[in-house]
């Protein structure tokens, strides 16, 4: 837990201001971008960043994430190739760097000669949809401690309140708050059903703050997660960007949505 | 007994297996696991189940001493007749159980991934005959190649939706499915066609289909006077013809088991499934086990001429049978197998499908004894197949 404590993550947390987080597919658009993205977003005031390990099979991601992991897979991205990009990723970036892919491509790495690479290189934390609480708990928990990473668990409106009791208890950083039942990159607003399902996390005062995500999209959306949560966090919506205007309009895009 | 090769109360086979599933998946599955062996101890659903079996599938399937066949190979084979199903594979005998779990689970909503899209037939017909909504998942390559299997679906009522990412065949199209499982959690059920995904479908679907060696016990005591053959022989994809045709028969290590994959053009020659050759450990679909991958963990493409067998892992059931020993696992080529199909077409008067054709192919490879009994899973009739078999004869 020591490693934990200097940890950027636990550091942004602790302050006031309710945090804008960015995922983004690394190798995409291009293979070249990943580390010209991060650092765009961080100057242009974006509070933390999730950079996506792309996979073949992204089960809990929609279209748009999909076709950029595919696409960046294309365009040559492998696990070793990422930590290389990162490799001095520390000299001009400090906010907190989250690691998010799926368990099938760090297993075959070896779990913990990619928490140490990832320390090596000063990611923060991971977070790995398709790695079960127990699993984790049971098989990986002192690895991933041992190397100073924070593991990120997620929360759905289907999850009982005895779970995210448990999830709170083994977790050292933050909540993820899926915002609703769906993959990634649905963006429809949030309706009562999800307000009401935002205040009643709030109202249980765990001890990890939560971060919301999932049809983030915009200022709008952006605004009333926040007013129930730490901070939140924008995927899909930021890769369409990417898509339609390319790498330069980064400033843009993120001053739409701190408004 | 110890159960050494059955599942154990956490959901492996061994290190196989466990349900390595996002936080979104949890309620579904966990729902599943929590219910599925008492609903199926229910005396009542027991019931319906073994009714439907009888008067709508048209259970026990014969257990046919090929007389021909065996001549030819100078041993005692019988075929365990799943061909003669409605529908026309054992696919039917698991989605009958599972839309009988689904409706006492009270979901309103049945969704299925298909490859050849045979389990899309079957679960189709089950959607059909207790009136339920049916939402099919087939890869857009896969719908333009098994266009009769989709013309079947939609006459059956259900609604066939193309899997337009990845590589756009079976392993997509389960994607696709998973991904609707997560945007509808509550109303409903996901009908997986194999021994594959999280715990506890391995076991579930394995229980659906252990009908198969169950009847195999007492037909084989009927003909024989023993309930007990010397080999069982099934084809894997996912393996649920397997996992049925093993079932009964895991435990008691003197009947051999022997699991056909498809070596496709040759297993070396980049395009193949054998997985227990090609595979190596890890997750695929919510399950650990073995797939094929690259160095890098990312899912690769197999290839069979057969639809059924061209899925890049393998059920953790099967996994656990092949890294332990306790089955035998062969390769067969595309090659091989189109002409076990066409001998037993011959031979016998039946058009395997190309999936079981490749369980045939072993007589070639295997020398049994003249006294040994010989039990071969006819997973599938070939109908679906002939255009396939023409093409290749130049019938």
């Amino acid at each position: 837990m020591k490693n934990l404590e200097m940890n950027r993550i636990n550091k942004k947390l602790q302050g006031d201001k309710k945090l804008l987080s960015i995922y983004f597919s690394a190798g995409y658009p291009d293979i070249d971008d990943t580390v010209t993205i991060i650092q765009d977003l961080e100057k242009n005031g974006v509070d933390m960043i999730e950079i996506g390990l792309p996979f073949s099979d992204p089960l809990a991601d929609g279209p748009t994430i999909q076709e950029s992991s595919t696409q960046a897979l294309k365009n040559g991205m492998t696990t070793n190739l990422l930590f290389n990009q990162l490799e001095n990723i520390r000299e001009t970036v400090e906010i907190p760097l989250i690691i998010m892919g799926y368990f099938n491509p760090m297993l075959q790495y070896g779990v913990e000669a990619f928490c140490k690479k990832c320390q090596d290189i000063g990611i923060d934390g991971l977070i790995i949809p398709d790695l079960p609480v127990d699993v984790y708990n049971e098989q990986y928990k002192t690895t991933f401690e041992k190397y100073g990473l924070t593991n990120v668990f997620l929360i759905t409106p289907q999850t009982s309140v005895e779970r995210i009791r448990f999830i709170d208890s083994i977790s050292n950083g933050f909540i993820y708050m899926v915002s609703s039942a769906s993959v990634t990159g649905s963006n429809s607003g949030f309706g009562k059903e999800q307000t009401q399902y935002f205040k009643r996390i709030a109202d249980m005062n765990l001890k990890n703050p939560q971060i919301i995500g999932f049809g983030i999209s915009n200022n709008e959306t952006f605004t009333q997660a926040t007013q129930y949560a730490k901070g939140a966090i924008i995927g899909s919506a930021f890769i369409k960007h990417l898509t339609t205007k390319g790498v330069g309009k980064i400033s843009q895009f993120v001053r739409d949505i701190i408004n | 007994m110890v159960m050494e090769y059955n599942i154990d109360e956490k959901g492996y086979y061994g290190e196989f297996g466990g349900a390595y599933i996002p936080e979104m998946l949890y309620p579904n599955v966990e729902e599943l696991r929590q219910n599925y062996l008492k609903v199926m101890a229910d005396p009542s659903f027991k019931e319906e189940f073994d009714q439907l079996l009888k008067d709508y599938v048209g259970r026990p399937s014969p257990l046919y001493l090929a007389k021909r066949l065996s001549e030819k190979y100078n041993t005692k084979i019988y075929l365990k007749r799943e061909d003669l199903n409605h529908t026309g594979a054992h696919k039917v005998n698991n989605t009958i159980g599972q839309i009988l779990m689904a409706q006492r689970l009270g979901k309103k909503r049945i969704i299925a991934e298909t490859g050849a899209g045979q389990h899309g037939v079957a679960t189709a017909t089950v959607c059909a005959l207790m009136g339920m909504e049916c939402i099919v998942y087939m890869g857009e390559i896969d719908i333009a190649r098994q266009a009769p299997n989709v013309a079947r679906m939609k006459m059956l009522g259900a609604k066939v939706v193309p899997a337009l990412s990845g590589s756009r065949t079976l392993k997509d199209a389960t994607n696709e499915a998973i991904r609707d499982w997560i945007n509808n959690p509550v109303d409903t059920h996901y009908i997986i066609g194999s021994v594959v995904g999280p715990h506890p479908y391995p076991d579930m679907v394995a229980r659906f289909q252990a009908v198969v060696s169950e009847e195999m016990q007492w037909q084989l005591q009927e003909k024989e006077g023993r309930s007990t053959p010397d080999y069982v022989v099934a084809c894997v994809g996912g393996g649920s013809n397997a996992a049925g045709a093993f079932y009964h028969y895991l435990e008691d290590t003197n009947v051999k088991l022997i699991a056909v994959e498809a070596a496709g053009k040759g297993i070396h020659s980049g395009e193949s499934a054998a997985t227990s050759v090609l595979g190596k450990e890890g997750i695929i679909h919510g399950s650990k086990t073995l797939l094929m991958q690259t160095n890098d963990g990312q899912i690769t493409e197999p290839y069979s001429i057969s639809a059924g067998l061209d899925y890049p892992g393998v059920g953790p059931m099967h996994a656990h049978l092949y890294k332990t020993g306790r089955a035998e696992f062969i390769s067969i080529t595309d090659d091989e197998a189109m002409t076990a199909g066409l001998r037993l077409s011959k031979l016998e008067g039946i058009i395997p499908a190309i999936e079981t054709s490749h369980s045939l192919a072993i007589l070639d490879q295997k020398n049994f004894k003249p006294d040994d009994v010989v039990i071969i899973n006819l997973s599938g009739r070939g109908d679906k197949d002939l255009q396939n078999y023409i093409d290749y004869f130049k019938l």
